[in-house]
């Protein structure tokens, strides 16, 4: 576990406040779920902190990251004020899409965080869409694209990963392997469970860490990205870890067993890496007391502005569907309370 | 020992039918397609250890064991592609789709292969496959979750699209598509899985695809719907007949392809007013096709146009209060309706 040395203490400590927001975070939304405040699917990555902070921190500013429907966190490392995204779980018109996309679809333009897709597997070609464009613009930006285990057995994977090895994509995929895709586990849903060694056949290398440890995930990452950005070559990162609730709220969790849950969390990642801060002297015990009491009242805070926030006008239902200029033409809607009056519709008659 | 005790207590009769939730009504009809035939098998992401992300193959796993009821990988493409291939060996496969949203990561295997073999290939092979799948919305599941597209499929020469709205219906159409010989869509919703109704418990008993049910009669006008949509025009009907005293008849179309236009027809043929109502966006939609159907068989008998209610035509928000207003809920349907009877 302590094989790599531990970054500067400031760095170290911005990390563990993150992972620890980001843990404080999922808990009150999930209990905000069982309040009602939020509907919808609520998928929560609380064991999955170290494998998020970690590959995110390894991100420049400059660069894109892209994930799933289980991406609060990486909102949040990437800097997406807290407010602004437990607003957007309450659907509220000061969430990060508005209200329009709720838990699974985060999104934060000016931070390139490009987005969580409901559809599993949906997001990987996108990824070698922007570092495409990224290639095409000359820049020297690379983009991060997570997924999960379960995502690995889309024919997006395979397309994608061929593309990126075959255009020189700076792009890197971070299969995140918590070990399940919904109740089915890795060795029931993939012949090959070294998912890390799924690229090398489309000219992706593959290489493995501990996403229960931030500062693996963190030089993996980096390297991976070196590649990716200075060789032009596409990696494909597995980081291993575990993800300690259920699959959404809804999951009974019948497919996997309470010592194996309770053996991970173990290695609970947030602990780990705190208690390895205090004893190599990075982080005094008593400041990770101060930082956990901290990271409560962000979270105490985002449920407020959430609160506050009012609900989209109902006359904004139709916003955003189209870029709507002078071409416009037809109909584009049908709708019986004002037909005629959708914007973008011709007006006829 | 006294003589009563040697005459045998007359058997009770079984009973005819039972009240069931509609997942029970699928689980009863998968269960009796798989005793009454080994070709049949069921596939698809959790429908085994998981029993179901909705729970409709809840203890099949232990009735027939792994090989006849088969958890794959999230592989939409492969798996239903792997159907099709199976299905034109002759088995019977039962794949389920989680969602219907999901089913488009397989709509090539769906169009491009299902649909086509049967006729492209002269007729030597047929394509026995069942593809299971719920739409609906209502939940704040969002844009990618909350699709009703069973109008695409219906779309596609080749294919049969069925739709129950209840759990008779439910048990009855999917026994037909699985003892069907072609590919067969049964679109399943999520808001019904738990509603209950009465099932008739014959194992033989079947709904014939293709043929439409008048699901409340009345006079005044005509509701056509199916899937969810006739839940809310029944209960829409209730409501006007309660309050306004207006008698809406109801048709159910149970499937899609083939549509029982006849059935329609005639009802509109009485009441000369119909509102067609889905869950579905309505440009290029079933209620678009019922239109079509409607104004060329009914033209002399229509006192006023074809009215339609459907999904507001938007990637569907997240939001409550945006979710609500978009959906056809029952206040839009209830205002056509009267818009319809000029009396709103
Ligand atoms: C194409 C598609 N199929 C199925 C689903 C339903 N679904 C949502 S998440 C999920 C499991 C995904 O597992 P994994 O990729 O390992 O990611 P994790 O949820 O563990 O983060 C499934 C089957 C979906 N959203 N999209």
């Amino acid at each position: 576990m302590a094989d790599r040395p531990l970054p500067p203490p400031e760095v170290a400590r911005e990390w563990l406040e993150t992972m620890t927001l980001i843990r404080r975070f999922e808990e009150r939304a999930g209990e905000m779920y069982a309040k009602a405040k939020v509907g919808g699917f609520l998928h929560l990555a609380i064991g999955e902190e170290a494998t998020i902070v970690g590959s995110v921190r390894a991100l420049r500013e400059t660069d894109y990251l892209i994930s799933t429907y289980r991406s609060h966190g990486h909102a949040l490392a990437r800097g997406t004020e807290p407010e602004r995204v437990m607003a957007e779980l309450f659907g509220k018109e000061d969430g990060v899409c508005r209200g329009r996309g709720g838990s699974m679809h985060m999104f934060d333009l000016p931070r390139r965080f490009m987005g969580g897709y409901g559809i599993v597997g949906g997001n990987l070609p996108l990824a070698a869409g922007m570092a495409l464009a990224c290639d095409y613009l000359g820049t020297e930006d690379a983009t991060l694209c997570q997924f999960g285990d379960g995502a690995a057995n889309q024919g997006t994977f395979g397309e994608t990963l061929n593309l990126a090895a075959l255009w020189r994509l700076p792009v890197v995929f971070m299969v995140t392997n918590n070990q399940f895709g919904m109740g089915t586990s890795l060795e029931r849903h993939s012949a090959v469970t070294d998912l890390f060694k799924r690229g090398e056949g489309y000219g992706v290398p593959g290489i493995r860490c501990d996403g229960m440890d931030v500062v693996d995930t963190y030089e993996t990452t980096c390297e991976a990205l070196r590649q990716a950005r200075e060789e032009r070559r596409p990696v494909l990162v597995e980081a291993i870890t575990y993800r300690f609730r259920g699959h959404s709220m809804a999951d009974p969790e019948e497919y996997r067993t309470k010592e194996q849950v309770e053996q991970w969390r173990q290695r609970d990642p947030l602990t780990t890496f705190g208690e390895r801060l205090s004893a190599e002297g990075a982080v005094p015990e008593q400041e990770r007391e101060e930082i956990d009491r901290r990271a409560i009242e962000t979270v105490d805070g985002a449920v407020l502005f959430a609160e506050a926030s009012p609900f989209p006008a109902p006359e904004s239902l139709y916003d955003d569907v189209y870029v709507l200029g002078d071409q416009v033409q037809g109909w584009y809607s049908i709708d019986e309370r004002a037909a005629g009056v959708q914007r973008g519709e011709d007006i006829g008659p | 020992m006294s003589t009563e005790t040697l005459v045998p207590d007359p058997v009770p009769a079984a009973p005819a039918s039972e009240v069931m939730t509609y997942r029970e009504a699928l689980r009863l009809a998968l269960r009796e397609e798989m005793e009454r035939d080994e070709r049949v098998f069921l596939m698809g992401e959790e429908v085994g250890v998981f029993e179901g992300s909705y729970k409709v193959s809840a203890g099949l796993l232990a009735q027939f064991g792994p090989e006849r009821v088969r958890d794959t990988p999230i592989s939409e493409e492969g798996f239903v592609g792997a159907g099709v291939g199976a299905a034109m060996l002759g088995e019977r496969p039962v794949v389920e789709i989680m969602t219907i949203n999901f089913l488009l990561v397989a709509i090539d295997q769906v169009v491009n292969h299902a649909a086509k073999v049967g006729a492209m290939f002269g007729g030597e092979v047929r394509c026995p496959l069942v593809i299971r799948t719920p739409n609906g919305a209502g939940n704040q599941l969002t844009a990618q979750h909350s699709q009703s597209l069973e109008g695409w499929f219906a779309h596609v020469p080749g294919l049969k699209v069925v739709a129950p709205a209840t759990p008779a219906d439910a048990k009855g159409l999917l026994k037909s598509a699985i003892r069907d010989d072609d590919p067969v869509v049964v679109v399943e919703n999520l808001p019904i899985y738990k509603e209950k109704g009465e099932v008739p418990l014959d194992p033989d008993h079947v709904v014939p695809i293709g043929q439409a049910a008048v699901a409340r009669p009345g006079r005044d006008v005509t509701l056509v719907a199916h899937s969810f949509a006739t839940v809310r025009a029944l209960r829409v009907a209730e409501r006007l007949a309660a309050e306004r005293g207006i008698e809406a008849e109801v048709v159910d179309l149970r499937s899609l392809r083939p549509l029982d236009v006849e059935t329609v027809a005639a009802s509109v043929s009485r009441t000369n007013r119909v509102v067609c109502v889905e869950e579905g966006w309505p440009t290029y939609g079933v209620s678009a096709e019922l239109a079509a159907r409607i104004q060329r068989a009914c033209f002399d008998d229509l006192d006023a146009p074809v009215e339609r209610v459907g999904m507001a035509e938007v990637p569907l928000p997240y939001a409550k209060n945006l979710e609500l207003a978009a959906m056809p809920n029952e206040e839009r349907i209830a205002a056509t309706v009267l818009s319809t009877l000029e009396l709103a």
